[in-house]
């Protein structure tokens, strides 16, 4: 089946197969690999992105599913070379070490402050408890997404990795085209 | 990699669109809500359908409305919606405190209320609220609407009434004067299902006893009322002794399994001590109610 969908703004059409996962359509066909395939089942929410707007974990929604909706991964945080906030907190607070979980913690921070710009450390835990962090001890990614809660425009500093694509690998046709 | 097996996609664009793809597709269509139960049991193979039909576009079935003496609520009214709801707070807390523990704030932005009722786990925590209401299930198909009561609406494990050309439509939860509710779940982690949980919804009549009372366990091998505690609690003030009887009954009355989660025993006790916690909350939320109630009458007299 054919579907249609925008990820970071782009539009993007793809012959599918109904029971691909939208993590897999993501990785495997657009080769946007920020997005993480952790558990499968629902648990770590390391293949969380943002479908209009709201975080979904992504191995358990179909690419079907998604088709006519905008996606956004983690590859469309950035503005070019200017960091999100969010990205610029985890620099500034620590909020990694292995990286794994940090597309979808840095996604669900991205959403929560869209819809509450000033939340409270409680209200953070709260909103990233569906997802697993084994590093951290998830302390810093309270307070990377606390710095980005306080620092809404973000610093001057800029994305040291402002050449990596944020779009979806075009297929052989949209290149020709 | 777990992937579902192969099957044939539509969505449905209304409701009697969905009705009429369930006809044309039969028996080994199935349809898909939230996905959060159904593409977990199809990547297990615990389903396999040949036709999967979504009907995440009928938003027609996205609504909460309160309609004179019921709330009603569409069948894809996401959890989400349902926690963030103020209507829903302040009728009936009990869904509130349920859906503050149902799953995870991301799996909530997909679930859907009818997706969790069709599913019919025994472990899902609406189902025993809707039951603790008394709720309404508004069911459609190709000879018209049915309304079933909780108890006819669950048959079992895993099994409802909801014909294979029907869908269900609405949940509707008739609103009482002077009540409170609560529910209260215990889990080992954010996101599991519940070791144990109680939901309980008063009523006080106007010299403070009360007038109507319902408690109901998940998890625990239950049809999910204890019937066994509600004549205790008719006609009486609310007062910890009572609480601690009724939750006394409703240890006796489970019937808990052993498993991952927790033996036998333990699940007894938290059943007596989630009873307890919860009528305590749902009497103090009937008094608040009563008392505004009161103040609301005193104003228009």
């Amino acid at each position: 089946m054919q579907i249609s969908m925008t990820i970071n703004g782009t539009d993007v059409t793809r012959e599918i197969e109904p029971r691909v996962l939208l993590v897999h359509f993501i990785r495997d066909d657009l080769r946007l690999t920020g997005t993480h395939w952790g558990c499968d089942t629902t648990n770590c929410g390391t293949c969380v992105v943002l479908m209009d707007g709201q975080p979904v974990k992504s191995c358990t929604v179909l690419a079907a599913m998604a088709d006519g909706h905008a996606i956004t991964t983690v590859e469309g945080l950035a503005d070019g070379a200017t960091l999100d906030p969010v990205q610029q907190g985890f620099m500034e607070e620590h909020g990694l070490q292995c990286g794994f979980c940090t597309p979808g913690m840095m996604l669900t921070a991205r959403a929560l402050l869209d819809h509450n710009p000033h939340p409270e450390p409680l209200e953070i835990r709260e909103a990233i408890s569906g997802q697993i962090c084994r590093c951290t001890g998830y302390a810093t990614i309270v307070r990377s997404i606390q710095w980005a809660a306080e620092h809404p425009a973000g610093s001057a500093k800029t994305n040291p990795e402002a050449d990596a694509e944020a779009t979806p690998e075009a297929t052989e046709e949209e290149v020709t085209a | 990699m777990q992937i579902p097996a192969p099957f044939d996609y539509v969505r449905a664009s209304s409701v009697d669109n969905a009705l009429a793809l369930l006809d044309r597709y039969g028996a080994e269509s199935r349809v898909v809500a939230g996905g959060h139960s159904l593409l977990p049991m199809m990547k297990l193979r615990l389903a396999r359908p040949e036709w999967l039909i979504d009907i995440n576009d009928l938003f027609e079935l996205d609504y909460m409305l309160v309609d004179g003496q019921v709330l009603r609520i569409g069948a894809m009214t996401r959890h989400t919606a349902l926690l963030e709801s103020d209507d829903v707070q302040r009728l009936f807390p009990i869904i509130t405190d349920a859906e503050r523990v149902i799953a995870d704030p991301i799996v909530r932005n997909r679930g859907t209320i009818g997706g969790s009722l069709c599913q019919a786990d025994p472990a899902e925590d609406l189902s025993t609220v809707c039951h603790v209401l008394e709720a309404v299930a508004v069911v459609r198909g190709p000879a018209g609407e049915r309304m079933l009561s909780m108890t006819e609406f669950h048959r079992g494990p895993y099994e409802t009434a909801v014909g294979q050309n029907e869908l269900l439509i609405e949940v509707r939860i008739p609103i009482r004067t002077r009540s409170g509710s609560a529910y209260e779940k215990v889990e080992r982690r954010v996101g599991d299902w519940a070791v144990a949980a109680a939901g309980a919804s008063v009523s006080l009549a106007a010299d403070g006893t009360i007038s109507h009372a319902a408690v109901g366990l998940t998890a625990v091998g239950l049809d999910r009322n204890v019937s066994e505690v509600d004549p205790v609690l008719l006609g009486q003030v609310p007062a910890e002794q009572l609480f601690v009887e009724a939750g006394r009954l409703a240890g006796l009355a489970c019937d808990p399994l052993a498993d991952q989660r927790g033996p036998v025993d333990y699940k007894r006790h938290l059943a007596d001590e989630l009873t307890r916690r919860v009528l305590r909350v749902a009497c103090s939320r009937a008094a608040t109610s009563a008392a505004h109630t009161t103040t609301d009458t005193t104003q228009e007299g």
